[in-house]
């Protein structure tokens, strides 16, 4: 089986298209590490220490906002922000289940409270 | 030598259990852990543990929910910013407590459930627990937290991962974690009875791999290989002592449960501090970094990928903790592990001895004293 360093399974990679709407999955939630000052995104299993844009993408992953609209918004904030980055930024959030994509075949709807 | 500051604490609140799982990894000396520390001591442990960094706690045991001060513990560890996770069997997770769990901050909740049906998850469990686990999800579900499913894999389930899979999507659930039996405590005493043969772990593979693809926007799959049937060892806890600590009931702190089982000087946290047993103490220093290695390992280029592997894994099997892993095709004790997978691929089954479940009650021996647990196991 394919097997990656941590022992685990590992989920395929996920082409995250400009059309997506991504959101935190249900498990995760962003939060402030006092010790390391810096921005995390929380897990069952893991932390995942962020980088100033990458907190600021995932402040914006709300279900709602599409990829492109994510970054034509952080355009505004930040001088160059590549959209090819920010997708593959989101799409390797998505093959660790951090994130998910609103919209697409066989996603449940309701869940929003989570 | 460099440290950071953990992620991570394992939280082990209580060894007692109404399950009797025989592929338990808590310790075969359960009854030394009867001691357990008060919820003054706990709450004083995580306010220590945010201090040091941190920021994810995992609520396990043993049975947490046996704890009375369960909801004051989560609601602490929740004030603190912690992400707090139950790992629990789901007996004794009733309405009212989880709408105190809710309330109080819980974030996570994962279930263990045996098997996909009544009689052969009883049968593992050693008490009737399946239809009551199976309703807990649903109140997981119910109240709007994620639901993770445990299933630990071996000999007697691992043929009906589909069903588990199945049934994993038929409450719902989030993720779903499928770990193959890892070998320490009452696991190791049964390991024979336990280990799986190749043709069932290739089976298995491919129901996951496909599974994975199929349930792929909906369920996480989470497979933990079976290292013994492995190339290189686990990287255990992300290195000895660098991202995890773990509290036993009695307030022992270890890098890792199974690290109890280590010829190491302990440390507890009614004696000093987290930091300063996280910094100093000896039972964390003993196998920090690479300094430590012997050949094959402090030549390899998976030094820093695998760190050696588990060192309880090599206490157990070589009798020496500074040992390769012999999980590790190129330790020079490998043959430790053939022998064993050998034996679990004979079609005899001869010395496959029958399973023996962990007690549910941590026993004092007779005559000692000490203080009451703070609940009876119902």
């Amino acid at each position: 089986m394919d097997a990656t360093p941590t022992g685990t399974h590992r989920t395929s990679t996920v082409a995250v298209t400009g059309s997506d709407r991504p959101r935190l999955a249900r498990h995760a939630r962003l939060g402030f590490d006092r010790t390391r000052q810096r921005r995390i995104l929380l897990h069952p299993e893991a932390v995942v220490v962020l980088n100033d844009s990458g907190a600021a993408v995932l402040d914006l992953c709300d279900g709602r906002r599409t990829v492109t609209e994510i970054v034509s918004e952080l355009s505004g904030r930040y001088q160059r922000v590549p959209d090819a980055e920010v997708r593959l930024f989101l799409s390797r959030l998505v093959a660790r289940r951090y994130v998910e994509l609103g919209g697409r075949r066989g996603e449940g709807a309701g869940d929003g409270d989570g | 030598m460099a440290m950071d500051s953990p992620f991570g604490l394992l939280a082990e609140l209580t060894y007692r259990c109404p399950l009797a799982c025989p592929y338990c990894s808590n310790p075969l000396n359960l009854a030394d852990y009867g001691d357990e520390l008060t919820t003054e001591e706990w709450l004083r442990v995580l306010t220590e543990a945010g201090g040091l960094g941190v920021l994810q706690c995992h609520l396990s045991g043993g049975e947490p929910l046996l704890r009375r001060d369960l909801v004051a513990i989560v609601a602490h560890a929740h004030d603190l910013g912690l992400y707090t996770n139950l790992i629990t069997s789901a007996l004794g997770f009733s309405g009212t407590r989880a709408k105190e769990l809710r309330a109080a901050g819980l974030d996570h909740v994962q279930v263990s459930i045996q098997a996909d049906e009544p009689a052969m998850s009883d049968r593992i469990a050693g008490v009737p627990s399946f239809r009551r686990k199976v309703e807990a999800m649903g109140v997981v579900k119910e109240l709007g937290w994620p639901l993770t499913m445990n299933v630990v894999l071996h000999r007697y389930n691992i043929d009906r991962v589909a069903e588990v899979l199945a049934l994993a999507e038929e409450v719902g659930a989030d993720r779903v974690e499928l770990a193959n039996t890892q070998y320490y405590g009452w696991a190791w005493r049964n390991r024979a009875a336990l280990l799986p043969s190749r043709s069932q772990l290739e089976a298995a593979e491919g129901v996951v791999r496909a599974a994975s693809e199929r349930l792929r926007d909906r369920m996480a799959i989470i497979y933990v290989i079976p290292d013994y049937y492995s190339r290189y060892p686990k990287p255990c806890m992300g290195g000895w002592a660098s991202r995890q600590l773990t509290v036993t009931p009695n307030g022992d702190v270890l890098p890792c449960p199974a690290a109890q089982s280590l010829p190491l000087p302990r440390a507890s946290v009614r004696e000093d501090s987290l930091e300063r047993i996280w910094t100093d103490a000896p039972v964390m220093n003993a196998f920090r970094g690479t300094d430590w290695m012997p050949e094959p390992c402090r030549g390899c280029p998976r030094r820093e990928v695998d760190f050696g592997g588990c060192r309880c894994q090599a206490f157990q099997l070589t009798g020496d903790a500074a040992r390769t892993d012999p999980v590790c095709h190129l330790s020079p004790d490998h043959e430790l592990v053939t022998r064993a997978v050998e034996a679990a691929n004979s079609p005899s089954g001869k010395g496959r001895p029958p399973l023996v479940p962990r007690p549910h009650q941590v026993r004092r021996p007779a005559g000692q004293a000490g203080r009451p647990p703070n609940t009876r196991v119902g």
